[in-house]
């Protein structure tokens, strides 16, 4: 459908992740890059999940490729795909006036409001197998869901406080939406600024949908995975046990406290949550072990949540009592 | 006087939540300015008071508040004049009883009361102003509107509150009462429009003049105004196409319109290849996904258009923007749901029986393939029993309907579109050549939804409905699941309702009973269950027909397994109770059990006719009695209720007699028997079909 509307050239891929990266280190964010592991949403790096714990505030934000097994269609359907792409901001404690913040990171790509029509609905977040859930909206530009917005309450089962504001953008249907396209493998990712020659989002990623899709559904396998999944919840579990001997007030090895690898805990825990998806995905989890999977993961989630939350209660009294004794 | 006005300030607070919300305040404002005396002479709540919501702000606007509460002066006693004063002189305790109370010792009275003589003081409670009230009340108050989800934000504190607070502007007459609440104190700085306005505060003059200015910031306060805006623009905007018309959708109207400030409607189109998907997809995808409201031509079909209420003022250069962005979304949801209709028929209902396995019904209870094995065995009893009343149901097409029921479950459509179920197995059974009674079955198998909702159409689609509702809750029951106070997590009333609604509505021959025992339900149970539904046949005869609960509890005290029977009973004994003979044949049943209950009667076991030697009142009442029972248990096999209560009340002539001139409770303890077991024959006959002393009588 050609456009009725006639615009100035928007932002290829890249330039709408600069934009908006540059737009949040002016205010005030550390720029991290992607985690390392396979997750399944921007909020399960530990740049998220951890960091909402406790009363440290943090100003964060990063790109997130988010791997969702069951949500590959061989790069088939113009809408779906196996990796997306979330642009993540934390903002621990949230400014007063977040929203207007948020809507200025909009302006900075080149939407201007008052040719848009944006409602924030509401949209609530609950992730059980973390034991996390916030209130907040979805924010819709156009009819088109471009951002989820959502005030943290509880983590690993706990009340947070101060609350955390995480802003996610979708950024294939936000680019899609300011490229004015239908399908995701046409956003332009970079335009050569000699050429002009565009890339793709399709000619750079549409044969990892084709791949992914096809070992998740069709090659990955299914006694190998389960094997994975017990390996890492085991090691897991061991880590989970050693914590409760470690991580306690009566430790003097101030030392084996800070050095405990609560993060190695958690990446174990998230490679479940990978495995577990893929077996899903596969069709290999029928439903009376479903439930019971879940819960096994849930315990090592909110587990890790528990002792990373302990180990930084530790650590910060240690350090206090360090100045103390300094001054 | 002054005028007050409250607006709180919020991000955007969930549509769902606004209007109660708006109205809590509201109430909430009226009984404090009621309980502190703030509100005049005269006040009409209708007249003077006001509210207004808007997605980020809820108001207030109460008219002629007093400024001040009047003092209040009450007469104190205090300790005994002897022990307050010694030889005329004020002690210590007429000192503090002074001082306690505001007052100088020479204001100090004595009085004389029966136990001696006192002294009193006239304690002055000196009115506090209506700002210091507010001040003080109102932040408690607007802490304490219910939220169905709500959240924190403040560090360190433990307040809950839908959104955060943005700000506060609270008036009364021109001036700022400075409460507190959410960390914010008031002023008179309010926002307008997101967009709109300049974004910059500005200042609200006076209560009065509130709604004004904020339409001058693009905010339309009022929500019964915006409501009216966006219904004449849908139609306005409707009019470009010719002879069509927007669907209407009350929920939807109302969920946009707490979903904008400055509400502006436009129309977009789709391609009309769409239209060969089902309209049921096409338009839930329209209403739920996306709040369009959907557009049909002259015949009713739909047409390829759809309108979208924005939270802007369009013009030219944003309508077509917009315009565009939503036809973008929308055309990407419909390839979605064409991609899933394509793709899940490739996999045939009948083929996707045995995936059920893998679907979960309740953890405790299994999958579905279970539940559709077990409602398969209810159905098969339920049509079986129904014909053998003559009902003519297809039992083979219930079976086949019970299996491929729940098929639709597995597919992508539904899993798509969860609010579907159902009614896409019918539309695949349908398209696949399956039998469309077997398809209508599944189609309807969620009907009634709610009570205003039609049963199925057709017998197996009730027996359908019967059988699958019943196996869930006697599921749930059976693990002590049920319902209880405010909680029923997995809408087991609503399930119960249904089948009331499909046994009372429908046309099956079958009894709640036959309904319960196809299912195989333990005794303690059953106990539990009957007790459930009778609750739900209660709300249904109240709310669905709109009996008195008098009626009934009337009707139901003579039993309520027959549904039809029930509601039948019901509407006579409303049609009824005009009457005058009616009214006062069941005071006089009333005024006989009475006499039954203080009597202590017990109906003996055998009691032969009643045989009298000479004629009086009581052989007169005897014999209308046998003349009517056999009249009235004529009428009710034909259920001609109405007849038959007609026919009850011709006895009251002879009722009136013999209570006029006769005694029950006679010396001779033969008549005194005689005439109890003609009082409890008439009773225990004609409370067949109610408990006419439930009527409540001159009310």
């Amino acid at each position: 459908m050609p456009s009725v509307v006639e615009k100035k050239k928007p932002l290829t891929f890249q330039e709408l992740l600069f934009t908006l990266q540059k737009f949040w280190a002016e205010h005030g964010c550390v720029l991290q890059q992607p985690y390392d592991l396979e997750v399944g949403a921007g909020t399960m790096s530990p740049d998220t999940f951890l960091r909402v714990l406790g009363p440290k505030p943090i100003n964060i934000a990063y790109a997130q490729p988010s791997r969702r097994p069951a949500d590959g269609r061989y790069g088939e359907n113009p809408n779906r795909l196996f990796r997306h792409t979330q642009l993540q901001v934390i903002l621990k404690p949230p400014p007063e006036r977040v929203q207007e913040l948020y809507l200025e990171s909009l302006v900075a790509i080149g939407i201007d409001l008052a040719e848009h029509d944006i409602k924030f609905e509401e949209d609530n977040w609950e992730w059980p197998v973390g034991g996390a859930w916030g209130v907040g909206w979805q924010v819709m530009l156009d009819g088109q869901e471009i951002t989820q917005f959502t005030y943290f309450q509880q983590c690993g089962g706990m009340d947070l406080d101060p609350i955390s504001g995480e802003i996610t953008y979708g950024l294939e249907r936000l680019a899609q939406f300011v490229q004015d396209l239908d399908s995701v493998f046409d956003i332009v990712w970079s335009r050569d600024p000699v050429t002009g020659a565009e890339i793709t989002y399709g000619s750079v990623r549409l044969h990892e949908e084709q791949q992914f899709s096809a070992y998740s559904f069709d090659y990955a396998d299914v006694a190998s995975l389960w094997k994975h999944l017990e390996l890492y919840e085991a090691e897991c579990k061991a880590l989970l046990e050693r914590a409760k001997t470690t991580l306690t007030a009566e430790n003097e090895d101030k030392l084996s406290v800070l050095r405990f690898p609560t993060l190695g805990a958690y990446e174990l825990a998230l490679k479940c949550s990978h495995t577990f998806n893929l077996l899903d995905a596969r069709g290999a989890i029928s439903v009376t072990e479903r439930v019971g999977v879940m819960g096994r993961i849930r315990n090592l989630i909110v587990g890790v949540a528990k002792i990373y939350a302990e180990q930084g209660r530790l650590t910060a009294a240690a350090s206090a009592s360090n100045e103390g004794a300094a001054a | 006087m002054a005028d007050f006005l409250l607006e709180i300030g919020l991000e955007e607070v969930p549509a769902r939540m606004i209007a109660s919300a708006e109205a809590e305040l509201l109430r909430r404002t009226l009984a404090l300015l009621g309980k502190e005396a703030l509100l005049p002479e005269g006040f009409d709540p209708l007249q003077d008071a006001k509210s207004y919501s808007t997605p980020r702000r809820l108001a207030v606007l109460v008219r002629r508040v007093r400024e001040q509460q009047a003092d209040l002066s009450e007469e104190v006693v205090g300790p005994a004049t002897k022990i307050a004063f010694k030889d005329g002189q004020p002690g210590p305790a007429a000192e503090a009883f002074a001082r306690k109370n505001g007052v100088a010792v020479s204001e100090l009275r004595t009085i004389t009361t029966p136990k001696g003589e006192y002294i009193a003081a006239t304690s002055v409670k000196k009115g506090r102003s209506a700002a210091e009230v507010l001040a003080g009340e109102m932040p408690k108050e607007v802490g304490a509107i219910y939220w169905a989800k709500n959240m924190r934000w403040i560090p360190r504190e433990t307040l809950k509150f839908v959104r955060p607070v943005l700000w506060i502007v609270c008036l009364l007459g021109d001036e700022v009462v400075p409460l507190t609440f959410a960390g914010k104190t008031a002023g008179r700085a309010s926002f307008g429009h997101r967009v709109l306005s300049t974004g910059e505060a500005f200042e609200v003059v006076s209560p009065e003049s509130y709604v004004a200015q904020l339409e001058g910031e693009y905010v339309i306060a009022d929500v019964e105004a915006r409501r009216h805006k966006i219904r004449k623009a849908l139609d306005g905007v409707t009019r470009a196409v010719a002879g069509a018309r927007w669907r209407e959708d009350e929920p939807l109207v109302d969920g946009v319109t707490h979903l904008t400030e400055w509400p502006d409607v436009l129309l977009g189109n789709f391609e009309a290849d769409y239209l060969a998907l089902p309209e049921e997809v096409l338009v839930t995808v329209m209403r739920d996904h996306q709040k369009y409201f959907a557009v049909e031509d002259a015949a009713g079909k739909l047409a390829p258009h759809f309108l979208t209420v924005a939270n802007i003022a369009l013009d030219e250069a944003n309508a077509a923007i917009i315009k565009q962005g939503n036809e973008r979304v929308l055309k990407a949801r419909f390839n979605d749901a064409r991609f899933f209709w394509e793709f899940d028929q490739r996999t045939p209902l009948v083929e996707r029986v045995k995936l059920l396995g893998n679907v979960t019904f309740q953890k405790d209870l299994g999958s579905y393939a279970k539940k559709s094995e077990e409602v398969g065995v209810i159905a098969g009893l339920l049509a079986t029993l129904s014909n053998s009343r003559d009902a003519k149901v297809n039992e083979v097409a219930v079976g086949d309907a019970v299996r491929l029921a729940k098929t639709d479950l597995t597919t992508e459509l539904v899993k798509e579109f969860t609010e579907l179920q159902g009614i896409i197995g019918g539309l695949y059974a349908k398209s696949q050549g399956i039998d469309s009674v077997v398809a209508d079955a599944i189609y309807d198998q969620y009907l009634p939804a709610s009570s205003d909702d039609s049963i199925p159409r057709s017998k197996e689609g009730c027996v359908l409905g019967l059988a699958d509702r019943v196996h869930t809750i006697v599921g749930m029951f059976s693990l002590g699941m049920e319902p209880t106070g405010s909680k029923d997590p997995f809408a087991l009333r609503r399930a119960a309702n249904s089948i009331v609604k499909i046994l009372a509505d429908g046309e099956l021959p079958l009894r709640l009973s036959d309904v319960l025992s196809a299912s195989s339900v333990q005794p303690e149970v059953r106990e539990r269950l009957v007790a459930f539904f009778a609750e739900r046949i209660d709300f249904y005869l109240r709310e669905a027909r709109g009996q008195a609960y008098d009626v009934v509890k009337a009707v139901m005290a003579a039993g309520a397994d027959d549904l039809r029977d029930v509601v039948a009973r019901a509407e006579a004994v409303s049609a009824a109770r005009g009457s005058e003979d009616f009214v006062a044949v069941s005071a006089a049943f009333k005024r006989m059990k009475n006499i039954l209950a203080q009597a202590n009667y017990q109906t003996p076991t055998e009691s032969g006719g009643f045989v009298y030697l000479s004629q009086d009142e009581e052989s007169a009442l005897a014999a209308k009695a046998v003349e009517l029972i056999q009249t009235v248990g004529e009428l009710s096999k034909e259920r001609k209720y109405t007849e038959a209560l007609a026919a009850i009340a011709t006895i009251r002539p002879e009722v009136d007699a013999f209570f006029e001139k006769l005694m029950v409770m006679d010396p001779d303890i033969v008549v005194r028997q005689r005439r109890l077991q003609l009082l409890s024959t008439i009773v225990s006959n004609f409370s067949s079909l109610a408990d006419f002393s439930e009527i409540v009588v001159g009310a």
